[in-house]
């Protein structure tokens, strides 16, 4: 072994100079804030240019930190609450919203920017700013629906018809934000406690649930380009019609899914400065940012939801193959807040277990 | 006690310290930050035995423990044959074989799981079948590598002396082969139990919430729903269970002894051989190219047609990352090489400490194989948030996740290697006069090259397919290629799936032309 003893000095050193260059760069930054750290989920998108905007007119540098979906990200700042990765967070949806409040995440920011939104978006609670929104429904493959020569559903209501047996993919709504979404639409159509009958009949006619909306879209349904499902109705979003035609390998006159309009449930997604920011001033103007005209219109092309602010010029194939549901669905948040878990655990009951 | 002895005590412990610190800091150290904030209530420890004792704790374990130990016996079922005909014939091919055996193991684990819903007929695609299946395809390589590796250097002269004693076949398999490979079985059956029983990706994509392991239910608790008490309690079950598999695995290998070393080169297969190996090397092929192959085509497949479009777009911008897609093939070699130079700055001395019996620092090496990759990403996120350790935020902490999960690799491929090199052949050459410098250059150096490349191609291989501890660490504008897979994937759009697909098939390219370069880089140093 003594070939090894004789490699070990070298083994030594090649481990100090690793520390060394890993302690040189933990210790790259310096004092006065140059950058700011945007906390936010994986699906967090902004153009190029867009980005450059902001670091030019402020002069910071945007760090962005993605880590997981809503939730997750939402959990690794309750886990850093005081002492956070950054400087503001993004991607807190209503239902979740008292979660943040709660775990005393957030510091109070009202941003002038405010008066310029959509009446709907204009008075949020002061720890949070509204970005954008996004309408959860359910999407149906066009091809699958005519080569079998059966109607696609119209209504929550109808998918308890026999012709829909074994058709639908959900996400759980203990795990993920649009299968959480979907739960409340439920509650918000039928009622409490007549979404349990609902899901009662929903299982007896073959509903399958997965954890998150990747394996129910990628991988479950089969109206998704790539996929390799079996079943063409899944829980999505109003926008994701839109986006089969955008991200196409090949020019789509129409697009391969649709949205249905009945049922569809609006989450809000919110900004907030975090507790112990190590650069709230420059958190102030990035949540700014993100309401000017300038982001707000890159909202709907980078992250396929609508924007906030009144009078945004939609993309084209927004206009054509999204559904922007006239009357969406939608819970009192104090109302979510206090039935939340005992909801998501009887659906766990009632469709899992 | 002598001088000398406590000299040698010395030189022994500061072999084990590199090791030991670096386990203590990036282990040890965020585990019990993460463990205290989940169990420590105002000052004292809440312990979860409530937890323990549910319904849940108790399915899930003992789903996790029987799908692990059924996913081993059959990945032993088809990596021992294969491992044969790769170590102890030669042939035209075999080293191609050998790189494309690699590939699976680094395949992300979301995008095997999407072939093999792709594959599979219906109804089998979300059984525990395919859940089996999936872990035989990944882990075949780790058999084929441990074992191979120590098979080929095992002396053929003892079957010939069985053979002339008149031993049957099956006879002499049984009672020579079997006892011979005891050590280097024992590592790799720990290992592929130890992947199978930690078992995430796989399960969530082919299991759904119908399946779960610990680990996939550690990290619904903790990042998912943020109930930290019973998160930690079944990660410490999860730790309990792989430290005493470590032990027994260990145990089991220090008792079974080693082989010795060979002095002729490996043979080509001859007469009925020839269809043996042939049928083995065929057979093994087709159940291990099918979803890689599945995967080139869906890279290659461009609305009705073929084409390359999908590569060539590697160069654009695009909004599901940061930044161009080439750029995470290029942070992943990066990481990767890092992660292997830590892995093997570590490994080496920590794998001589083992051979030398060091047990305890064996299950310490081990267990963050054990240990769940959300609760260790919670607890970087706690304990380095200063200087001079303010890693969390940092691309370098990435390499550093990923060497804890290549450092077993490396512990591993060493230490039968190492505990097999016979003391007697140094001797030996000693007494017929040879220097120090040409024992080590013409007896040890050869006896240990390859188990080193071994070790060396096995880290940079996990290190470039890591998800789970790179996911919770990795910067959204440092992206690695399975990081940036898995961004791709998350969008809906034909485009981004088949820019996801022909990432995976560059990964795969990367490996197998590592995989390749090393055996070729043994045939230059002249052996075999």
């Amino acid at each position: 072994m003594s070939l090894v003893e004789r490699l070990l000095p070298n083994a030594l050193g090649a481990a100090v100079v690793a520390a060394a260059v890993l302690v040189g760069a933990a210790c790259g930054g310096g004092d006065a804030p140059t950058e700011v750290v945007l906390v936010t989920h994986d699906s967090f998108a902004v153009s190029k240019g867009v980005r450059q905007a902001f670091e030019k007119e402020s002069g910071l540098s945007l760090r962005i930190l993605q880590a997981g979906d809503a939730n997750e990200a939402l959990n690794r700042a309750l886990l850093t609450a005081g002492d956070p990765q950054g400087d503001v967070i993004f991607g807190i949806d209503d239902s979740v919203l008292s979660r943040a409040l709660e775990g005393d995440l957030l510091e109070e920011y009202v941003s002038p920017e405010l008066a310029a939104l959509e009446p709907d978006f204009e008075e949020p609670d002061p720890h949070v700013t509204p970005v954008d929104h996004g309408e959860v429904c359910l999407n149906v493959d066009r091809a699958w629906f005519a080569e079998h020569g059966i109607a696609p559903p119209t209504s929550l209501a109808d998918l308890r018809l026999p012709r829909y047996r074994n058709l639908l993919v959900v996400e759980n709504p203990a795990t993920s934000s649009p299968g959480l979404a979907f739960l409340l639409a439920t509650v918000a159509t039928f009622g409490d406690p007549g979404w349990q009958a609902y899901w009662r009949d929903l299982r007896a006619n073959g509903v399958l649930a997965v954890d998150g909306w990747e394996e129910a879209y990628t991988q479950q349904f089969s109206g998704a380009a790539g996929s390799p499902g079996k079943r063409p109705i899944v829980v999505s979003y109003a926008t994701s019609p839109a986006a089969e035609v955008i991200f196409a390998s090949k020019p789509l006159q129409t697009s391969p899914t649709a949205a249905v309009e009945d049922g569809c449930y609006r989450q809000v997604e919110y900004a907030g400065i975090l507790r112990g920011a190590r650069n709230e001033d420059g958190g102030k103007q990035l949540i700014d940012f993100m309401l000017s005209e300038r982001f707000q219109s890159d909202v709907p092309g980078s992250m396929f939801v609508y924007p906030v602010r009144d009078a945004v010029e939609l993309p084209e194939a927004f206009v054509e193959h999204a559904v922007a549901p006239a009357d969406p669905l939608q819970l009192p948040a104090e109302r979510i807040d206090r039935n939340r878990d005992r909801w998501v655990d009887r659906w766990t009951e009632l469709v899992v277990r | 006690m002598d001088r000398a002895r406590r000299a040698l005590r010395a030189r022994h412990a500061a072999t084990a310290a590199l090791p030991v610190a670096f386990l203590a800091v990036f282990f040890l150290w965020p585990l019990v930050a993460i463990l205290e904030r989940s169990l420590v209530v105002e000052g004292s420890v809440d312990l979860p035995f409530d937890v323990l004792t549910s319904d849940l704790t108790r399915e899930v374990a003992w789903f996790t423990l029987w799908q692990a130990t059924v996913s081993t016996a059959l990945t032993l079922l088809v990596g021992l044959p294969l491992a044969w005909a790769l170590s102890r014939f030669r042939f035209r091919g075999r080293s191609a074989v050998e790189a494309l055996v690699l590939v699976p193991f680094v395949l992300p684990t979301v995008v095997v799981a999407t072939a093999f819903i792709a594959l599979l007929p219906d109804g089998v695609e979300r059984s525990v079948w395919a859940i089996l299946l999936a872990h035989v395809f990944f882990n075949v390589a780790v058999v084929v590598r441990i074992v191979g590796a120590f098979w080929a250097g095992l002396d053929e002269r003892l079957w010939e002396a069985a053979a002339t004693l008149g031993s049957p076949p099956v006879d002499r398999q049984l009672r020579l082969t079997l006892p011979l490979l005891g050590p280097a079985l024992a590592s790799a059956a720990s290992i592929v139990f130890l992947f199978c029983f930690t078992s995430f990706g796989v399960i969530v994509v082919l299991g759904g919430p119908r399946y779960a392991t610990l680990e996939s239910e550690i990290y619904n608790q903790a990042a998912r729903l943020f109930d930290l008490r019973t998160a930690a309690a079944l990660a410490l079950l999860q730790l309990a269970a792989v430290a005493a598999t470590v032990l027994v695995s260990g145990r089991l290998e220090r008792r079974l002894g080693g082989g010795r070393a060979r002095g002729r080169p490996a043979p080509r297969p001859v007469g009925r051989e020839r269809l043996v190996v042939g049928a083995i090397v065929a057979g093994s092929l087709a159940l291990l190219a099918l979803p890689p192959l599945a995967l080139v085509l869906r890279s290659l497949s461009v609305g009705d047609g073929y084409g390359i479009d999908h590569f060539t777009s590697l160069a654009d911008e695009t909004p599901a990352l940061f930044v161009a897609p080439w750029h995470a093939i290029a942070n992943s070699l990066l990481f990767a090489t890092g992660a292997t130079a830590i892995a093997l700055a570590v490994g080496i001395p920590a794998a001589v400490a083992v051979a030398r019996g060091r047990g305890g620092l064996d299950a310490l090496l081990m267990l963050p194989l054990g240990a769940s990759a959300a609760m260790l990403g919670f607890g970087f996120l706690l304990a380095f948030d200063d200087p001079p350790l303010d890693l969390r935020s940092s691309p370098a902490i990435v390499p550093v996740a990923q060497a804890l999960v290549a450092l077993p690799f490396v512990v591993r491929s060493l230490v039968p290697a190492l505990r097999a090199v016979d003391a007697r052949l140094r001797e030996a050459a000693a007494v017929l006069g040879a220097t120090p410098g040409q024992v080590r250059r013409h007896v040890e150096l050869p006896l240990l090259a390859r188990p080193l490349a071994v070790a060396a191609g096995l880290a940079f291989a996990v290190s470039l397919g890591e998800f789970g501890a790179t996911v919770f660490v990795a910067r959204a504008d440092w992206p690695t290629v399975p990081v940036a897979i898995f961004r791709f994937l998350g969008r809906p759009g034909a485009e981004n799936v088949g820019t996801a697909m022909a990432l995976c098939v560059v990964l795969m390219a990367i490996v197998a032309a590592v995989a390749l370069l090393s055996e070729r880089s043994l045939l230059l140093g002249g052996r075999r």
